[in-house]
């Protein structure tokens, strides 16, 4: 199972005063089980992006291949595809529309032309992978918590039973706290449900510390893609960008500036406080 | 998908036309219409189509994004036309079942279609040159002598500025949730018309529960900031007509009259 994309290119306004080039020659290539980190600046083209990656919008000029086959020819199944590869939302909570939590999940399922007790078996299985029980199955969707709700909006698409699942800003709107949950909830469906993931997001924390491949966006072209230390290290260009590195990263280059001989290439909070620690005890030996 | 329609949307540029007072707008507009209304020669139709012209071209906006927006009532133009030439009684031409094309009926429908769609025009001009706050504001201030009848001018044109700057957004959210429903199988296209009511389900109670949230959060915004009606309000920007105001309304009282002379003679 592998997404591919081959010279995208997304033009919208033809014919008007408005023009735009929202993407530009994109070369993708994502492998099954990657948990890869999207980011860019608002207006860098990473939510069109990924509405290519469903189906959901047809590019100007380029394909787009799914396990080999281009996802715009002919007679390709676009209601499988669109099954295999889950897209949520940003605030996806906004798309809940029916009397009780358990019909709302079986919602997808069932346009997939599954009979209702099969659709209720993927739905319920669905909802215990966000850590949604029973007691939840006929409350009405809309008398859950913010955070409540969007786990829902997210078993709705996992009930489809998705190879890949793409996540377009899903910690928007949410506390800290709630933040939390839901990143470590996508990471572990990861692990638990085998599933490839994509994280939209603008804020490089929630990258940082679960993703292991990061894809930088910006006007409408990839500046970077690689592992995310890597990728952090360009802290300057990322800042031209709008973009900033995680907190940790300006801590540890301005402490060697200051004249700390420490490692620069922390991105978490732990190994920026292990690495400190290591560079500290190196000066009190040195200076003994 | 629903972003063609391009009838009462604002293009933005800077022209001599978008500069003008709204009320002058207005105004040229209805006097406008009532001219086209009282033309009934070839004549004056021409007339009437070179000012309109004339307009068009002062204003900037491209002739081709005023005519895109004519697409969605071609289908009305078109049954308008064929009724009038089929159903007018006069001189016939050639009979089939009931209807009877008549050289009067050719007549009424060629003058009905033309003033119809300078109509649509010039009406969709006026929105194309002001903005949604600007038309509300004019018209506040040319209704505001019925405020002494009780009427309240300054609630309605808020609430007419408030609903003409939701439909954009209503629109946005209306592609994200159709576009969020889709991604999960929904399917808005296939099937019959019973089958098709019952897909827009999905769509239509988030875009209600939406449209709800939205008006809540901007009533509480209101609230916060002590709106409470036109009673005492000043105006930012207050509507005043300046010298270039004064001469649209010779000009358009100027055509009026001639275009009405021989559009009778």
């Amino acid at each position: 199972m592998s997404i591919k994309l081959e010279r995208i290119n997304y033009i919208y306004g033809q014919g008007t005063e408005m023009v735009v080039h929202a993407l530009k020659d994109i070369h993708i290539e994502i492998k099954d089980g990657e948990f890869v980190g999207l980011i860019g600046h608002t207006g860098s083209g990473k939510s069109t992006l990924v509405q290519h990656l469903n189906g959901l919008i047809k590019p100007t000029e380029g394909h787009i291949y799914f396990d080999g086959q281009d996802i715009y020819a002919e007679g390709y199944d676009m209601k499988k595809h669109r099954s295999n590869v889950g897209l949520v939302f940003q605030y996806p909570e906004h798309q809940l529309f029916e009397v009780d939590v358990l019909s709302d999940v079986c919602f997808g399922p069932k346009n997939l032309g599954l009979k209702k007790d099969e659709a209720e078996a993927q739905a319920k299985e669905a909802l215990a992978l966000v850590g949604m029980g029973e007691q939840y199955y006929k409350r009405s969707p809309f008398d859950l918590s913010g955070g409540q709700k969007r786990r829902v909006a997210i078993a709705g698409v996992l009930a489809m039973k998705p190879k890949m699942l793409i996540l377009d800003e899903p910690t928007a709107g949410l506390d800290p706290q709630g933040r939390k949950e839901i990143l470590e909830l996508i990471s572990g469906l990861r692990e638990r449900a085998g599933i490839t993931i994509v994280l939209v997001s603008h804020s490089m924390e929630d990258v940082a510390e679960y993703v292991d491949r990061v894809i930088v966006m910006n006007k409408g072209a990839v500046a970077y893609d690689g592992a995310p230390k890597e990728v952090f290290s360009h802290l300057e260009e990322l800042e031209e960008m709008g973009l900033a590195a995680p907190e940790v990263s300006y801590i540890v280059h301005k402490l060697r500036e200051k004249g700390l001989e420490v490692e620069t290439d922390a991105i978490t909070m732990e190994e920026a406080a292990k690495d400190i620690l290591a560079a500290l005890e190196a000066r009190r030996k040195g200076n003994l | 998908m629903i972003r063609d329609i391009t009838i009462g949307q604002y293009y933005q540029t800077d022209s001599v036309i978008h500069r003008l007072d709204p009320r002058v707008k207005l105004a040229g507009t209805i006097i406008y219409i009532v001219t086209l209304f009282l033309v009934g020669n070839i004549w004056g139709y021409l007339l009437a189509t070179l000012g309109l012209a004339a307009v068009i071209k002062l204003s900037k906006v491209p002739l081709g994004y005023i005519l895109r927006g004519m697409k969605a009532i071609g289908f009305l133009l078109g049954i308008t036309v064929v009724f009038n030439m089929f159903l007018t009684p006069g001189t016939p031409i050639f009979s089939f079942w009931i209807f009877t094309l008549t050289w009067e009926g050719i007549r009424t429908a060629l003058f009905m279609g033309w003033r119809l769609i300078l109509l649509i025009i010039s009406a969709s001009l006026m929105t194309l040159t002001t903005t949604p706050n600007q038309l509300t504001d004019g018209m506040e201030k040319a209704l505001k002598p019925l405020n002494k009848l009780g009427v309240p001018v300054h609630e309605i044109a808020m609430m007419m500025s408030i609903s003409l700057r939701f439909i954009p957004i209503l629109l946005e959210e209306t592609d994200k949730i159709m576009k969020a429903q889709i991604a999960r199988g929904a399917d808005f296209e296939s099937g019959n018309i019973i089958e098709k009511a019952k897909a827009m389900v999905p769509l239509l109670v988030p875009l209600f529960i939406s449209a709800f949230r939205r008006a809540n959060d901007l009533a509480m915004a209101m609230e916060s900031r002590c709106y409470r009606g036109g009673e005492g309000r000043t105006k930012m920007k207050p509507l005043i007509y300046k010298k270039a105001d004064k001469l649209a309304y010779l000009y358009l009282l100027g055509f009026a009259v001639i275009t009405v002379f021989v559009g009778r003679l």
